[in-house]
């Protein structure tokens, strides 16, 4: 018989609220969980964890640059590994897996009043690829020859040449993690920007929508269309090393040897790299941006000024962030005018950013501003952001970028503006939502002396290292040995450096202390410590449970940001108030 | 806490200004025409200061004077496009006062003057050779199939340019004060860059490529070459020299240097007196 129990399968015509796979055991609740909020800690463990290895490396390069040939086991072999693996590191694995894994796991479902992630098992598939990417990438470290030491742009030819450290194992491992990353962040990349578009509660319209949520957003768009140029270029750089292809090698002599390759653009390869490469640092920049206007807003209780034109603001700079990779190749040999458009587009990037960063100071602009843990982080990304934004305006403007490029200067830009500046908004979200997520306030007198050394260390670590650029020093050096241009103080300064690094790596000791001990010690943080107006605050339950919303999702009537509404009693009003109480 | 915390603010930017006025790391003496770039990055720095000067110190104001008191409100104010759109435009006028300077300087430095006498650069791993285009004032042409012992560069020998071609392997380059030179450069393996700070300039050399920038060197002296392009592991003792001298001591450096020719007869003869030396692969591949 064909008939088979046809009518079991049609489903009813009225379609209930997707029932939440809920766990049975205590491996399906803290291993293979569904749950976005327990995925965003697994992810976040997962890439602070794999961050503090790349903290340590950072020593390593930054005792080398002050004290060369006085540490036995820093080769040049494994300076050049150790300043690989730190980059690639700190900007896939640690920045972009924990502002879109763990705050966008953490806060889109919360934020826009959704129960979950709109696909919770991809999402979960999503972060054990992820921890696979992670577990390659460490395996790298184990196999013989150690981990690339191809710098992190992994420019060929010498990427998968000899001469490059890691070129057994190293580099083969490395590309084979990207590409799982790749994959891995796709399948959770894919449900956020669903989530945001689908899941949103009654009455949150986009316009609605926190900043937070969209600069999560945003930045999920910009990596799901600019990943998949890494991962080509990946995989072809993958079949030049291991099958001998010549995608991206030309004919080569090396060593008096002639290479078996032929036809290839080394060039290529680099268009490849940062057509993903600039939109990954507003992959970055962007959840800092939207995170940092809602801490800016909570604890100087008052509207963010200007919403609109933050949200087109990000809109603008996701959109231009894909025409401007050229100025990553100014000096690359690239045809000379293409330098005129990508100056151009790169510098109009210039007038959204810094709308961004004036309507952030007009927020604090007649607010009442709480000092708290959150807020200074928030006021020290500004510092840190608006310096290393206006360096990025002399790279940018391409003739100034030819003395400046692959100097030290570089260095200390992208540090300042994509390193520092939203590692701050990190610990600013950590400190913020923290309450939400154990129940419990971290210490605020740790949380003061962290963010004391952090901020001003990082300071006192890149601003002077633009100096070092500006003598012409270059990056990539592992010594500089007698250089007749740079001064004696030169080294001097580079020893300061160091010891600031030291200092500042060494303080974050403070922080994770406070994390472990806060969560059996901490004040009790009820459901809203910083009495803020977004839904996450809102939950029946701290910390909310499966599904976040008990019976009942809420409805929102309002934007995000009604802090200190005239005539209201509170100095807040949640997004889920009626309007009816605002009356009164 | 508001006050502490504004005096801070106030003290980096202080501290910041005063440190680039006071401290004595900033661009080493120029030796090159390219003085237009020196003043782009000055402009840049006085233009972006300022503001940088300006944000941080208002951020500071308004963390002392809208701190947090007993009875303190914010004021409610969702937008203001007049002041937005001010604010926009000002900056887009400030960031076309970078952009016009930097492109006009953009368009010289990619505009080489007819006069330019050329000469080449190659990168390998790890040293820089060079050479000069001979009495001809023309460079023979080159492929990496060519490339062996005797001919590390890779000329074409059945190119009559080439023949009298200078190669300048292992020695330092020798340019004439005052002379606009057109650098071309080439690499036989892995990205290098051609790297003398006192010139401003500086390119890449992208294997299968050849590149290329300009510049007049104005003032003598020996400056060493680095290279800028990470190339493995003997990336930082990839060093040269360029020796920029009076015309008439470059002309008697000239007159000491060997042509191609002269250089693949004289490896002619010492293959002919090692007679029991076996012919390389490639050197029987291209039919010499």
């Amino acid at each position: 018989m064909v008939d088979i129990g046809v009518a079991e399968v049609i489903p009813p015509a009225e379609v209930e609220d997707v029932e939440l796979y809920h766990p049975k055991s205590w491996v399906t609740k803290y291993v293979f969980c569904q749950d976005a909020k327990v995925i965003a800690i697994q992810y976040s463990i997962t890439a602070i964890s794999i961050g503090l290895a790349a903290l340590v490396m950072s020593w390593f390069i930054r005792l080398q640059l002050a004290f060369p040939g006085t540490f036995s086991f820093i080769t040049p072999s494994n300076y050049y590994q150790f300043v690989t693996m730190h980059g690639m590191i700190m900007v896939i694995y640690l920045l972009t897996a924990l502002f879109l894994g763990g705050f966008g796991n953490y806060l889109i479902p919360l934020m826009v009043g959704a129960r979950d992630m709109v696909f919770p098992y991809v999402n979960m598939l999503s972060y054990w690829v992820y921890l696979l990417a992670v577990l390659v990438l460490v395996a790298s470290f184990f196999a013989p020859g150690g981990p690339t030491g191809a710098g992190w742009t992994l420019y060929p030819p010498q990427a998968i040449l000899e001469g490059t450290p890691g070129r057994p194992w190293g580099i083969i491992l490395m590309l084979a993690s990207l590409i799982l990353f790749i994959i891995g962040f796709t399948m959770g990349g894919l449900n956020y920007v669903v989530t945001v578009l689908q899941g949103r509660t009654r009455g949150m319209t986009m316009m609605r929508l926190p900043l937070t949520v969209w600069g999560i957003f945003t930045a999920t768009i910009l990596a799901l269309l600019a990943f998949p140029a890494l991962f080509v270029a990946s995989v072809m750089m993958l079949f030049d090393r291991v099958l001998g292809t010549s995608f991206f090698m030309p004919a080569i002599v090396q060593a008096g040897e002639h290479l078996k390759y032929a036809g290839g653009s080394p060039i290529l390869f680099q268009h490849l790299f940062w057509f993903f490469g600039h939109p990954e640092v507003y992959i970055v920049a962007l959840p800092a941006f939207g995170i940092v206007s809602d801490l800016i807003s909570t604890h100087a209780r008052k509207n963010i000024f200007g919403y609109r034109m933050m949200v087109w603001a990000l809109v603008a700079i996701a959109v231009l962030s894909f025409i401007v990779w050229g100025h990553h190749m100014y000096i690359s040999g690239m045809n000379p005018p293409f330098g005129f458009f990508f100056a151009t587009s790169t510098l109009i990037i210039a007038v959204p950013t810094a709308i961004k960063v004036y309507n952030w100071v007009l927020t604090l602009w007649r607010g009442d501003i709480h000092l708290t843990v959150p807020m200074l982080f928030a006021l020290g990304f500004i510092v840190t952001f608006v310096n290393g934004g206006i360096t990025g305006l002399f790279l940018g403007n391409v003739i100034v970028d030819v003395p400046l490029s692959a100097t030290m200067f570089v260095v200390a830009h992208f540090h300042m503006v994509m390193g520092i500046a939203p590692i701050l908004v990190v610990f600013g979200g950590i400190y913020h939502w923290y309450p939400k997520i154990t129940g419990r306030m971290l210490n605020e007198r740790l949380g003061q002396f962290h963010f004391w050394i952090t901020f001003l260390g990082a300071y006192l670590i890149y601003f002077p290292m633009h100096y070092l650029g500006f003598i012409g020093v270059p990056r990539r050096y592992y010594e500089l040995g007698e250089t007749a241009f740079v001064p004696p103080s030169a080294a001097s300064l580079n020893v300061f450096i160091t010891t600031a690094a030291l200092i500042v790596g060494a303080a974050q000791i403070v922080f994770f202390f406070n994390l472990i001990w806060s969560l059996s010690k901490g004040k009790l943080a009820g459901g809203n410590p910083w009495k803020a107006t977004t839904l996450e605050w809102q939950t029946p339950q701290t910390p909310p449970g499966h599904g976040n919303w008990g019976k009942e999702l809420p409805v929102v009537y309002r934007w995000a940001y009604d802090y200190s509404v005239p005539g209201a009693a509170q100095d807040f009003l949640p997004q889920n108030q009626p309007p009816a109480i605002q009356a009164r | 806490m508001a006050l502490a915390f504004a005096l801070v603010l106030v003290l980096v930017v202080v501290g910041s200004v005063l440190f680039h006025v006071l401290s004595p790391w900033w661009m080493t003496p120029i030796a090159s025409n390219w003085g237009y770039i020196d003043g782009t990055i000055n402009l840049t720095f006085w233009i972006t200061g300022a503001g940088y000067v300006v944000i941080i110190l208002f951020m500071a104001y308004c963390v002392f004077r809208f701190r947090h008191q007993e009875g303190r409100r914010a004021a409610y104010q969702p937008e203001n496009n007049k002041l937005e759109w001010s604010l926009g435009i000002g900056t887009t006028v400030a960031v076309l006062a970078l952009l016009g300077p930097g492109l006009f300087v953009w368009y010289q430095y990619i505009a080489v003057p007819k006069e330019a006498s050329e000469f080449e650069v190659v990168g390998q791993q790890w040293n820089w050779s060079f050479r000069l285009p001979g009495k001809d004032g023309r460079l023979g042409t080159t492929d990496p199939r060519y490339i062996s012992s005797d001919n590390p560069l890779g000329l074409n020998p059945n190119d009559p340019d080439g023949q009298d071609d200078l190669v300048i392997n292992g020695g330092d380059l020798h340019l004439a004060l005052g002379k606009p030179v057109k650098v071309l450069l080439r690499s036989i393996d892995v990205v290098h860059d051609f790297y003398v700070p006192e010139f401003r300039a500086k390119m890449d050399a992208m294997p299968g490529l050849v590149t290329y920038f300009w510049f007049t060197p104005t003032r003598t002296g020996t400056f060493e070459v680095l290279c800028a392009a990470f190339c493995g592991v003997g990336h930082d003792a990839m060093r040269g020299n360029v020796v920029v001298e009076k015309e008439s001591d470059y002309q008697a450096w000239l007159q000491k240097q060997h042509t191609f020719a002269e250089l693949s007869a004289h490896a002619k003869k010492v293959n002919l007196t090692q007679e029991s030396a076996p012919v390389s692969k490639t050197d029987a591949a291209l039919g010499e």
